[in-house]
């Protein structure tokens, strides 16, 4: 026994000689492990290069008709509501969560904001508070089911989803809440739908609340700790635990923060189709994991930049009206986005290797 | 101990046969099966039977899909219809092809089965159809546009914001109603967009919402800015189209129509939101076709369609305040009454 | 005059249902020292250095940091007096760079309004310092702190645990099997790390199964089996195989004069 052990060290012994740089980092050689490294570190890139081709592609092909200030913020206009709900799905879906009820959520706060304004004659700025503590609410349990009970994400997100959405339907009675009637008594419910106009580029300040908020998102995301918190744990719960960050606490607030934004969302959804509609959003789950997808956020969590999903919503937008007008038949637009989904995952499998 | 069992025992056989008998003496049960549950249009449907049903003495009961085109809920619940013996079905089908097999199923075992509000494809899949005249619905609102804008008509500039891509009979029937109303030639009238008319400047599909409705909207102004009549499938869908062209400054110079008749469709009529719409009654249909499954218990007597129809038309009316000369119309005030939602 | 132990643990109890982790065991760990804890597999080596660091909490017995009592209930309590952990499975966050990684839970804010309500962090402060102690140990070429911990080696990675936990360290590290998932030249490495950080003055418990490694870097050698201190060695004066036989119970310990229960004087 001893002897193979001091055999073993004089072994190593021979080696000390050849260590010394062992440590230092090598360099990579190449061009594609260079792309591979430099889409590793800067994940959003795909889905902005992916984003500028397709507008030129459709610029190209359709001319001032695609490539004007009218269309191109007509398309923020129409990604504003998946948009805003695509970034709350990137912060669930960077602590390798899923939440699949953001939609029921969002309709729900935006149904709550119009019923207590409509049926309580409760002033509007105090409704609207109630809706984002609602949105907040039922976020909150989400993250406690998943981070407390230990439920999967996908569970839990897959019951509340038809919890919330059967609240919502029970608790609305199916009643629309028309337009007409919003702007003559609470105009502040559509506060997003108001307009800023320059030349024939029309911004929503649903459209502009999208854009500061991921911007705000990216800023918390890269420089504070609560952000660099919600990457540690997506990538590695156990680690980021023993690492000494409170995982839980990371987990709840993601999800609240989640639902927070879905009840903005709802706010938001009133001023774009300016009546309150208990049955919009149903696909907003499914659109907001596509956009999150597609920019570039890896589904097991941990990878990716917020803003690669704010220029995944906008290429299904570009998509969506690019096919539009150029008379394709919407099924297109479908098998497009399909595409792009699986390429995005792809990409993110490769880049991975880079790490391997 | 013993007796009071005993006791107990016999107490509860009497209830539970003269339960059975209070059962035998109406026995009739009737399955109510629609698309969702949360859209107002089957709601109300829902209110009218559940009325006729009670007025009648009929056990009714409800199933609906979870959501539009939910196929296979609606298989499962006539399969316990089936099982729970119902003298008759009515349905309104999510799939109007695929649910043809559990339908003849039902109607093997002695069921009555009526479509309700959709035609089953084929048709005389079921025992009777109740529903609304969609192509006249269309070609009340066709008719009014064109009379509304007069010689305007003739170079107008027309959206058409349908239901879905799979193009729904519904959907079908009501554009191409429109269509022909409005005296454009109608190509294949088994399908939408395949018209060559130059005065249609595009067609796109809303899903029958607000949000649907906008969206189709923007995109059809995107190819065309002055877009002046607006054809929409239901309105939810008109709503949000208003709201896209209001945000561009142009919802008083454009003509929406639209279909269905509910109470804030109605009231979007009185804010000039809309300029005609055609009401249907689901209420009716579905007090109707209680009616029909009541006397077929009774007697065996199974409705006939209406008279010139492969249908039993439950009645259409064109809503507007502004009416126009030849096409029959009824105020606001009126369609406010008979609105459902 | 008698040196004051870093840690002291008397008569600590940890029992599983019917199986008693720890059985009266006493610990001692002192100032600048590295203290090797052996013992066959399940012995009770990871439950008692645990019960240290407040990862167990035990059910008997008495555990005093710098002669004061201590009750932790979390490894986070711990880490707040400046106890630092070095895990088996590393606890560092792949896709994280390795600053992010040494800073992980304690990250520094911006100086003024920028910290204090933007909550910004101070990436700067926070690379240059993971620079200094990477360089100060050896461990690296300057420009690639921003490098994610997944693109490097094994022993890298173990390197910045190990820098980590050097750096933030005020009173001792535990090092759990550092070297168990290393080839030959990173353990190499590792073993040379934990020199550097002796030298700094920072006391090290490495628990290792490694014979070879464990005498080549330890002051004292605590052998752990069934549950209790069987013997503490100094690894000058015994063989491996004794050491190895003595662990097994092969070998009887010899009597306490002979043992090294305290270091020597220096
Ligand atoms: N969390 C636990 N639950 C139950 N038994 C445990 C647990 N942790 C350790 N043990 C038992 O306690 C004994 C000592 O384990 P451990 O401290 O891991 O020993 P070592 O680290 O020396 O291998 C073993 O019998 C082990 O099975
Ligand atoms: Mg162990």
């Amino acid at each position: 026994m001893s002897e193979t052990a001091s055999k073993g060290q004089d072994y190593e012994s021979s080696l000390s000689k050849a260590t010394a740089s062992v440590a230092a980092f090598e360099k990579r050689k190449g061009l594609v492990p260079q792309i591979q490294s430099a889409l590793h570190a800067t994940p959003a890139l795909v889905p902005l290069v992916v984003l500028v081709l397709s507008i030129v592609t459709f610029g190209v092909l359709l001319g001032s008709k695609f490539f004007s200030p009218f269309a191109l913020t007509l398309i923020l206009q129409q990604v504003q509501i998946v948009g805003i709900v695509a970034a709350a799905q990137s912060l669930v879906i960077l602590t390798a969560g899923i939440d699949l009820s953001v939609g029921a959520i969002m309709v729900l706060s935006s149904v709550v904001m119009g019923q207590f304004t409509f049926r309580y004659g409760i002033p509007a700025p105090i409704s609207i508070m109630a809706g984002l503590m609602c949105g907040t609410l039922m976020g909150f349990i989400n993250g406690w089911l998943v981070a407390k009970i230990k439920l999967p994400p996908f569970i839990v997100t897959l019951g509340m989803w038809q919890i919330v959405l059967a609240t919502n339907f029970l608790y609305s009675a199916n009643e629309t809440i028309r337009s007409q009637d919003i702007e003559a008594e609470a105009p502040m419910l559509q506060f997003f739908g108001n307009v800023i106009q320059v030349g024939s580029a029309r911004l929503t300040f649903g459209a502009l609340f999208m854009l500061l908020l991921f911007v705000l998102l990216a800023y918390i995301l890269n420089q504070t700790a609560w952000g660099r918190h919600v990457y540690a744990v997506g990538d590695d719960k156990e680690a980021a635990e023993l690492s000494g960050i409170k995982t839980n606490k990371v987990i709840i607030t993601v999800y609240m923060a989640s639902g927070l934004i879905c009840a903005f969302a709802g706010w938001a959804l009133i001023g774009r189709i300016g009546s309150v509609s208990p049955t919009s959003g149903q696909l907003a789950n499914i659109e907001s994991i596509t956009a999150v997808v597609i920019g570039g956020i890896s589904l097991f969590g941990g990878r990716g930049a917020v803003m690669g999903s704010l220029f995944g919503a906008l290429i299904v937008g570009v998509f969506t009206l690019g096919l539009r007008l150029l008379g394709a038949d919407a099924q297109w637009t479908y098998l497009l986005i399909g595409v792009l989904i699986i390429s995005a995952v792809a990409v993110d499998q490769w880049i991975r290797k880079a790490s391997a | 101990m013993k007796k009071v069992l005993m006791g107990s025992a016999l107490v509860l056989t009497t209830a539970a046969l003269s339960t059975a008998a209070l059962a035998e003496a109406h026995n009739t049960t009737a399955c109510l099966i629609t698309k969702t549950d949360t859209n107002p249009f089957f709601v109300k449907m829902k209110e009218g039977a559940t009325a006729k049903a009670e007025e009648l003495g009929i056990t009714l009961k409800t199933f609906a899909g979870r959501i539009d085109g939910d196929h296979q809920t609606q298989v499962q619940a006539i399969e316990t219809c089936i099982a729970d013996g119902a003298s008759g079905i009515l349905l309104t089908a999510s799939d109007t092809g695929s649910i043809v097999p559990a339908v003849q199923q039902a109607r093997d075992q002695g069921i009555l089965v009526i479509a309700l509000d959709t035609p089953l494809n084929p048709i005389d899949a079921a025992d009777a159809t109740f529903a609304t005249d969609n192509f006249l619905a269309g070609e009340l609102i066709g008719q009014w546009a064109a009379a509304t804008l007069g010689e305007d008509a003739a170079d107008a500039k027309i959206a058409m914001l349908d239901l879905g891509v799979s193009q729904p009979t519904v959907g079908v029937l009501r554009d191409q109603g429109f269509l022909q109303g409005f005296g454009i030639d109608l190509g294949d009238p088994n399908k939408w967009g395949d018209e060559e008319d130059d005065r249609i400047v595009g067609n796109d599909v809303t899903a029958g919402n607000e949000e649907g409705g906008r969206r189709a909207m923007e995109n059809l102004l995107a190819l065309d800015p002055m877009i002046n009549v607006v054809y929409t499938i239901n309105e939810p869908a008109a709503a949000g189209a208003y709201e896209a062209l209001r945000a561009i400054g142009r919802e008083n110079d454009v003509l929406i129509v639209s279909v269905d008749g509910g109470c804030p469709g109605i009231a979007n009529i009185a804010d000039g939101v809309i300029g005609a719409t055609s009401q249907q009654y689901p209420m009716l249909m579905a007090s109707k076709g209680i009616e029909a499954i009541a006397a077929y218990a009774k007697d065996g007597t199974k409705p006939e369609p209406t008279e010139g129809k492969d249908f039993f038309d439950t009645g259409v009316n064109l809503v507007t305040d502004k009416p126009v000369d030849g096409v029959e119309s009824i105020s606001v005030q009126e369609g406010t009454d008979r609105c459902w939602g | 005059m008698t040196i004051q132990p870093i840690v002291q643990g008397r008569g600590i109890v940890k029992r599983y249902g019917h199986v008693t982790a720890i059985d009266h065991a006493d610990f001692d760990l002192y100032p600048g020292e590295v203290l090797a804890v052996i013992g066959d597999n399940g012995a009770g080596k990871s439950s008692i250095v645990k019960s240290i660091c407040g990862a167990v909490i035990p059910d008997e017995g008495e555990i005093k940091i710098e002669g004061k009592p201590v009750h932790f209930t979390s490894p986070l309590d711990a880490r707040e007096q400046g106890i630092e952990i070095v895990y088996q499975q590393l606890a560092l966050s792949p896709a994280l760079s390795i600053a992010d990684n040494m800073f992980a839970g304690r990250e520094l804010l911006k100086p003024g309004i920028r910290g204090s309500l933007f909550r910004q962090l101070d990436k700067k402060r926070m690379e240059d310092f993971a620079r200094e102690k990477l360089t100060e140990l050896g461990l690296m070429t300057v420009q690639s702190i921003n490098q994610a911990v997944e693109t490097l080696s094994g022993g890298q990675r173990q390197g910045v645990a190990v820098a980590r936990a050097a750096a933030f360290a005020k009173k001792f590290i535990i090092m759990d099997e550092p070297t168990a998932a290393l080839g030959v030249k990173e353990s190499r490495r590792v073993l040379e790390l934990i020199q550097d950080v002796r030298s700094k003055g920072i006391p090290i418990i490495l628990i290792s199964h490694n014979m070879p490694h464990v005498f080549e870097v330890a002051d004292r050698v605590h052998i752990h089996r069934l549950g209790k201190r069987h013997a503490v060695m100094d690894p000058k004066s015994i063989s491996m195989s004794d050491a190895v036989a003595i662990m097994t119970g092969a070998m009887e310990p010899p009597p306490v004069e002979q043992q090294q229960l305290t270091p020597k004087a220096a």
